[in-house]
């Protein structure tokens, strides 16, 4: 049959279909969500949803992918709301340079996407469980850094007094205008992983994950491709860190905490690392989960109730709920990765 | 001795392929190889024969870099690369196989190979997804089919069957203009039509790409190589043609015991 044609290479593919109707219904429920969604469902649910998904998305990049479990993700997220404090506008009288913010943002997210870099330089040598380590390492010790340095990082208060912008008419801290900000960042992120997934150098990355040795032995400077990895996933969680500064409003060593890293792995876990729609799928589960459960069952028990759920996902389904998905269709599931009997 | 006979029957000949001087690698206090010397001419075909342990998939790992060798110096077409990085040494023209498949297990089989051949071209951090036209696509569509895996072109290479993972171990090799292989028991665990077209593709290259192959199965050896190396205990112990090896009373001895007795 691979005689006659390809399936999955046909010759003229509309847009439509290379896009896939999926991801268009998705996209347009998210984007008529304003019309039926109140001011707290817009920004705590919808926009804090897609900030943490785009966070966690920038995890998935290196553990699906790339097989490289990073904890450090929060950590560079964070390096891009005090890059946006420091450069912009802050009401804390420390630095507070007051650049305009289509300087600081690039800014923000190329010092972001250079620290994750450097922490894929740091945790090059190291695989697996030891990945973990060495980045829950990194990650707290940037926590107790933020929280001691007054010079940069303004120490345990932080910054407050953060704006998202105003330009175009639009003030983009209002609840919808945000809403559509986020919304247009994560759909670009989550476009740009599925896409790329499929590049040259999305295949490689993989490649390297099921046998970097082999990797080498055809030509691959392994090194690289893992660091440029850290790099691109770096740019995501550096533009999600932006969009988390301007949604707090503040920056402080609390937003980044071992705690706050935790989360994302949680949240990936929970959605799946194996497409990055996981991520944002995990990401809507635990915000619903914070903000209503704590009325439910109490501020104590919450963290118990999260750690019960993550348990029975772990043990129902590896694949979080995207394997789950995985079971009830499991045709579905797999025709996308092979084109025929 | 078997150094001189080696040089002088490629008198003339004119550039080597591959230079061993002194290779010697040591695990702990193991000696996994001692005071190799060997030289391949450009397009010459070697056999390396030898009993388990004898230090042969240790001799390819020193070549290619996947474990540095503790001594010694190797010229890869003149050119020194003992001190260069795995890749570095494959875009220069070397490429091996592994006596255990070392695939990728999450890709397909047409990805894989499409990689081999990039690895060693430009454009390897593209961020475009590859196009069927695409040079290096061309390529691997046509190292598809030189190992028989065209059928099997879209699977993911972990469901394909131990013979077939092995067709495309070799494949991997094959792909981006090699100048010189090593093959790693290439023919290890293949039903005996697999190993007829094994025998096949190699004798199928083209006749500027030489190689070293292991080989245990001696009738295999024979067919595809023109001289034969045996190493013992991490030592090459003799050198000859494949009659020549056959024939050695030593070598049935120690290599073959007696099953060709
Ligand atoms: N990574 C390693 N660590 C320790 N010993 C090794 C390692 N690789 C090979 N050896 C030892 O080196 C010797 C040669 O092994 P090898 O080169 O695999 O033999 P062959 O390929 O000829 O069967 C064996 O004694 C083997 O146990
Ligand atoms: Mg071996």
């Amino acid at each position: 049959m691979t005689a006659l044609a390809p399936t999955d290479k046909p010759a003229a593919q509309s847009i439509l279909e290379k896009i896939g109707a999926g991801n268009i219904v998705v996209l347009v429920l998210l984007a008529l969500y304003p019309a039926v969604a109140s001011d707290f469902f817009l920004t705590q649910i919808g926009a804090y949803s897609l900030i943490l998904g785009m966070i966690s998305l920038s995890l998935m990049l290196l553990a699906g992918y790339g097989g490289m479990v990073s904890l450090a993700q929060i950590s560079v997220a964070g390096i891009a709301g005090y890059t946006v404090a420091i450069f912009g506008l802050n009401n804390s009288g420390v630095h507070g340079f007051g650049w305009p913010f289509w300087i600081v943002v690039p800014i923000a997210t190329l010092v972001a996407a250079g620290a994750s870099a450097l922490i894929g330089v740091i945790s090059n040598r190291t695989e697996g469980i030891y990945t973990i380590m060495i980045t829950l390492a990194i990650a707290t010790a940037f926590f107790y850094f933020t929280q001691q340095n007054y010079s940069l990082f303004n120490g345990f208060p932080g910054y407050t007094g953060i704006r998202a912008p105003e330009f175009w008419g639009v003030n983009w801290r209002d609840p919808m205008p945000f809403y559509y900000l986020c919304l247009g960042f994560a759909v670009v992120a989550y476009a740009a992983v599925l896409y790329g997934s499929r590049s040259t150098y999305g295949l490689t990355v993989q490649a390297v994950r099921d046998n970097p040795r082999r990797m080498r032995a055809l030509g691959f400077n392994v090194t690289a491709h893992k660091v440029v990895a850290y790099f691109y996933a770096g740019i995501i969680a550096g533009l999600a860190g932006v969009l988390l500064v301007w949604f707090n409003g503040r920056i402080s060593p609390g937003t980044i905490n071992v705690s706050a890293a935790i989360n994302v792995l949680i949240i990936a876990v929970i959605g799946g690392m194996r497409h990055p729609i996981g991520p944002f799928l995990g990401a809507v589960v635990v915000v619903l989960m914070q903000t209503f459960a704590i009325d439910i069952v109490g501020a104590e028990r919450f963290n118990t109730l999260i750690g019960l759920f993550f348990l029975v996902i772990v043990f129902v389904s590896p694949d979080g709920l995207l394997g789950l998905w995985g079971r009830i269709k499991p045709h579905l599931a797999q025709e996308s990765l092979r084109s025929g009997p | 001795m078997a150094e001189i006979s080696v040089a002088s029957r490629l008198q003339g000949s004119g550039a080597y392929a591959l230079e061993l001087d002194g290779i010697a690698r040591h695990f702990g206090a193991l000696v996994a190889l001692s005071g190799i010397n060997m030289r391949i001419a450009a397009g010459e075909r070697r056999a390396v024969l030898g009993s388990n342990g004898a230090g042969k998939t240790t001799l390819f790992n020193a070549i290619t870099g996947d474990f540095l060798p503790t001594a010694g110096r190797i010229r890869f077409f003149g050119e020194d690369i003992t001190d260069l990085p795995p890749h570095e040494r494959i875009r220069r023209g070397l490429r091996r196989t592994y006596q255990i498949s070392q695939l990728f297990k999450g890709l397909t089989v047409l990805d894989s190979i499409f990689l081999a051949c990039r690895g060693v071209s430009r454009r390897r951090f593209s961020l475009l997804r590859p196009s069927i036209n695409d040079v290096n696509m061309v390529q691997a569509e046509s190292i598809l089919n030189a190992v028989h895996l065209e059928s099997d072109r879209d699977v993911l290479v972990a469901t394909l069957s131990h013979g077939q993972q092995r067709q495309l171990e070799i494949a991997l090799a094959l792909a981006g203009a090699p100048r010189f292989i090593l093959f790693d028991e290439p023919a290890a665990g293949l039903s005996p039509t697999e190993r007829r077209d094994l025998v096949a593709i190699l004798n199928a290259l083209p006749k500027h790409i030489g190689y070293i192959i292991i080989e245990h199965d001696l009738d295999v050896a024979l067919r595809v190589s023109e001289y034969v190396s045996m190493m013992h205990n991490g030592r090459l112990f003799k050198e000859g043609t494949p009659q020549e090896i056959e024939a050695d009373p030593e070598v049935q001895e120690i290599y073959l015991g007696g099953k060709h007795g």
